[in-house]
């Protein structure tokens, strides 16, 4: 007979499961994050390589000469936006069309659910100017893109002047084989979110803007520059886009690449690379510059204007130029000569970046992890939900009364009694994630009424206090339980909840791996663990302490951490607040899908969870 | 009247060229740059464009990345352009592939084809065929969508063969492994030249930083300036064209193939197949040819298969006339020693076991 369907042999093999359960469930979790924090050590990770063939190697001749005239357009650009207070469209148009583009604008109005306290805006209205630079000989079928936002004050100056720069110098050469679109956004993310949107004819976020006259075809890849000085000492690499989602590595190869032909010191995340992997200091080096990779993708929102283009399949990046007290010091001209290598590189182009990974975790500028070497961490957290779902199964099995024939018999026992009982924790837990989603925003104005706060903060407290008062259910749905609180029900809750999450988590880990992983990494042991009679104030404590919220502070805190900023408990709360503010906002603005996953979908699963716990 | 036999002493009477660049897209701008140079000495050597089928996969000239239009150049700092005003192409982007190819060359082409993308070769014909992409161990790639093997080829060149569409044939390939792309040749008067052996790449000689890509492979850029040597009036011999390109130029090892060729390499001038000459003796004597004509003899000693050169007569089968080494068969216990250790096993069992054991296995 079969293994399976001898009873001897089952019994043998569930016994095996049920002994072993709990220490392998252990050793399945300590491999897993052993496996994470080994990817940053450096023998463990591959060099980075073009893979794209038509891009080869940086065998261009850069001649870009007029770093002092863009800077000179960037002085220009920032007295005019001084004196409009705004953006300054006509000068931006006329200096667009001197310089032979063909310059179209873009008005747009957006208004927020609530004051953004970060950004100080409420009502935003603006408008975006991009001028295209038409290739030469070839047809209008593909484009490229050169971004640089128009920020307030004395930000990003230099940056557009350097965009006019590169545009005329642009103009004058024959080998362009894709039109370039120069854009220069205002209220950067919102207005980007704008002219994406009115460029590829959609309309996912509700935002209201004028349609675009002019367009470049599709666009194969985009540049977003921020320059806020004069002379720089490196130059920052930003990857994680919206949704965790990041660019082709094609992209970020061909940077290094550049900055190591021109001479200028390139970094990601702001840490430079080191030689020292052997060291603990080296080894603690990448895990740090991992661990910031992971959190910025977890965070689910764009890092930089180029983070909206890759929804569209638009591999963009953003280079942002960083001047610090080093010594040696580059110059506007060379920044020119770089982004000139880099699209002359990205023209040769023949179709979009697709040989290298879409997936990966970069533990420095030179050395990555691909999706086939990091996933297994995620998995090793997955099984473990697995097996504590077997065991119960296993236990369920064996408490209905059951004949000695097949598993038929046993499927319909426990579910008959069982599925109403579990019904209902199941529907008030995922009314009140639904609460969660909707009311923070549709009652800010009741709550300014009673409460002396401003919208903003209206918000974030009532989510706040709907996510505690959570907590107290399981008291109050036990009235309305007509029993059934038998050890058979919680099993069942618990089977039901253990499948749910270990799908919830794998779906999200294959879309936003960092996001996964850390969900996993916080609610995976209370998961497995908890049940009603383990030691209820100390198992309460726990679960509040690793519940979604809490990681969500956890992170936060180790991230200011991570930057070299810790903050106090206090500032970090405050940092908190904003943050759960910023993930609201982002969520009714670009799209991210953070917010709604979390409190849609992970929050109900944790009160699940909860209700276990107090199961009587 | 005995010097007229010295105008036939290689046999042919005219010339053709069939020159392939198989690979498309901007950064293969090499393998077209590769093709042109061919042509361009082909061209000054004497064989005209009626004579020359150029098969060019993409347009480098005018591709849109180009930043000399209209140019495609040899040499870095753009020394060389072999486009030039004149170049007549007779097969162009997507009509390059592996069929319209091995049309041409066995002639099965439709009756519409215009004569430019025909060769009109007969079996006086001394063809030039260059052949140049990205290829592996046994097969060149057409287009980056479909691939010719060297068995294929071999079978063209038979077929060509059979059809007297050639009297001798030099096949120049350049590609990375590209020695095994004439491994499989089994027609009679093929010389076979390649830039590679197999498991060997063939590497390309310099990137020119204006235009963006390499403009030229190793093997053809020292084949160009073996070329650029040559003259109508050369007597420069097949052994030079083997040495073009050593190992320490060219980092891979061309190789050659002489076993199928008729006639020795050292007597068999570049001209024969590079250029189109005659040889062009005016006199004003009369000179009276009615007595037959009267070969030149050699000095060499005259091998029974040197006849064969000018006639098609007394066609014998090719596998006599190419004397190849045995093939190595491997060895077999003979078969009376195998039936014979079969009865001994089965004596011994049921000698063991006893003989009722019989109606078990019958």
């Amino acid at each position: 007979m079969g293994l399976l369907s001898d009873p001897n042999r089952r019994r043998a093999l569930t016994n095996l499961l049920t002994r072993l359960n709990a220490p392998i469930c252990v050793v399945c979790y300590l491999a897993g994050v052993m496996w994470f924090m080994g990817l940053a050590f450096e023998p463990f990770t591959l060099r980075t390589y073009m893979s794209e063939n038509a891009m080869g190697s940086t065998m261009v001749e850069e001649h870009f000469p007029a770093g002092e005239r863009a800077l000179a357009t960037g002085r220009e650009f920032a007295a005019h936006k001084k004196k409009v207070g705004g953006m300054p469209v006509n000068w931006l148009v006329k200096t667009m069309e001197s310089r032979g583009l063909e310059v179209f604008t873009q008005s747009f109005t957006r208004k927020l659910p609530f004051p953004d306290e970060n950004k100080e805006r409420y009502l935003v209205r603006g408008t975006n100017v991009y001028g295209i630079l038409r290739a030469p000989r070839a047809s209008r079928t593909e484009a490229l893109v050169l971004t640089a936002p128009c920020s307030q004050g004395n930000a990003n100056n230099q940056a557009v002047g350097l965009l006019l720069g590169l545009a005329q110098y642009f103009r004058s050469q024959v080998y362009w084989a894709k039109d370039i679109i120069f854009l220069v956004n205002e209220h950067d993310l919102i207005g980007m979110q704008a002219w994406l949107e009115g460029y590829h004819h959609t309309n996912t976020t509700g935002g209201d803007w004028s349609p675009l006259h002019g367009r470049g075809g599709s666009i194969q890849a985009s540049l977003s520059l921020e320059l806020s000085s004069d002379v720089i000492t490196s130059l920052d690499l930003v990857l994680e886009g919206l949704n965790g989602q990041l660019p082709n590595l094609d992209l970020a190869n061909l940077f290094h690449a550049f900055c190591q032909k021109i001479g200028v010191l390139c970094t990601i995340q702001g840490k430079l690379q080191r030689n020292d992997w052997e060291s603990t200091s080296g080894y603690s080096h990448s895990a740090q510059t991992m661990m910031l990779m992971v959190l910025k993708q977890a965070s689910g929102r764009p890092w930089g204007d180029h983070g909206l283009f890759l929804r569209y399949h638009i591999e963009a990046a953003t280079i942002r130029g960083i001047n610090s007290f080093r010594q040696y010091k580059t110059d506007t001209t060379t920044i020119g000569r770089l982004l000139e290598g880099m699209y002359r590189k990205l023209n040769n182009l023949l179709e979009r970046l697709h040989q290298s990974y879409f997936f990966y975790l970069m533990p420095s500028l030179t050395r990555f992890v691909s999706i086939g070497y990091y996933m297994p961490a995620f998995g090793l957290l997955a099984v473990i939900l697995l097996l504590r779902a077997l065991d119960l199964w296993v236990q369920l099995g064996a408490s209905a009364p059951g004949t000695e024939d097949g598993l038929a018999e046993r499927e319909q026992s426990p579910s008959s009694p069982g599925v109403l009982s579990i019904l209902t924790p199941v529907v008030i837990s995922h009314m009140t994630g639904v609460a969660l989603y909707c009311l923070p925003v549709m009652s800010q104005e009741m709550a300014v009424q009673h409460f002396p706060v401003s919208e903003t903060e209206a918000v974030v407290l009532t989510a706040i206090a709907i996510y505690t008062a959570g907590l107290a259910l399981p008291h109050n749905t036990h009235r309305l339980l007509q029993g059934e609180g038998t050890e058979h029900g919680w099993r069942v809750l618990k089977l039901v909840a253990l499948l749910y999450l270990a799908v919830l988590l794998g779906c999200t880990a294959l879309i936003n791996f960092s996001l996964g992983f850390i969900l996993a990494l916080s609610l995976v042991p209370i998961a497995a663990f908890i049940t009603p009679h383990t030691h209820k104030p100390l198992s309460a404590a726990i679960m509040v302490l690793l519940s979604p919220g809490c990681t969500l502070l956890y992170c936060v805190l180790i991230f200011q951490e991570l930057q070299e900023t810790p903050v106090s408990l206090q500032d970090g709360w405050m940092l908190f607040l904003s943050v759960i503010s910023q993930g609201i906002l982002d969520h009714s603005l670009y799209g991210s899908l953070v917010y709604p996953l979390l409190a849609l979908l992970i929050y109900p699963c944790w009160l699940l969870l909860w209700n276990i716990l107090f199961w009587k | 009247m005995a010097k007229a036999g010295q105008f036939f002493s290689s046999g042919h009477t005219n010339n053709w060229a069939v020159l392939v660049c198989t690979s498309r897209f901007w950064f293969n701008y090499r393998h077209v740059a590769n093709t042109l140079s061919v042509y361009r000495s082909v061209k000054r050597l004497g064989i005209p464009d009626s004579h020359i089928v150029l098969m060019l996969a993409d347009d480098m000239a005018c591709n849109h990345r180009n930043p000399k239009p209209a140019t495609v150049f040899s040499h870095k700092n753009m020394e060389l352009n072999v486009y030039g005003d004149d170049v007549e192409v007779d097969y162009r982007g997507y009509e390059v592939t592996v069929e319209n190819f091995l049309r041409v060359l066995t002639g099965r082409l439709p009756p519409s084809t215009p004569r430019s993308k025909r060769l009109l070769s007969d079996d006086r014909s001394n063809i030039l065929i260059y052949l140049t992409g990205h290829g592996g161990n046994g097969f060149l790639k057409f287009q980056d969508s479909e691939e010719i093997s060297n068995v294929e080829l071999a079978d063209a060149f038979e077929q060509m063969w059979t059809k007297r569409r050639y009297n001798e044939l030099l096949f120049i390939i350049d590609t990375c492994q590209g020695a095994s792309m004439y491994e499989r040749f089994y027609s009679p008067n093929i010389m076979a030249l390649a830039s590679s052996q197999v498991g060997e790449d063939s590497l390309s000689h310099q990137p020119d930083l204006a235009i963006g890509v390499h403009l030229m492979d190793r093997y053809t850029f020292y084949l160009l300036e073996f070329l650029e040597d040559i003259h109508p009036s050369s007597t420069t011999n097949m052994k030079d064209l083997f040495k073009v390109c050593p190992k320490s130029q060219c980092v891979s090892t061309p190789g050659h193939r002489t076993d199928l060729f008729l006639r020795d390499p050292g007597s068999v001038l570049i001209t024969d197949f590079f250029g189109s000459v005659r040889k062009v003796e005016i006199t004003t004597d009369t000179i009276n040819l009615t007595a037959p004509m009267v070969h030149l003899e050699d000095t060499r000693p005259v091998r029974e298969l040197r006849t064969e050169i000018q006639t098609y007569m007394d066609q014998l089968p090719v596998a006599e006339i190419i004397h190849q080494k045995p093939k190595q068969k491997d060895w077999h216990p003979p078969d009376g020693f195998i039936l014979g250790l079969w009865t001994l096993i089965l004596l011994v069992f049921f000698k063991t076991y006893g003989i009722k054991h019989l109606k078990h296995i019958f």
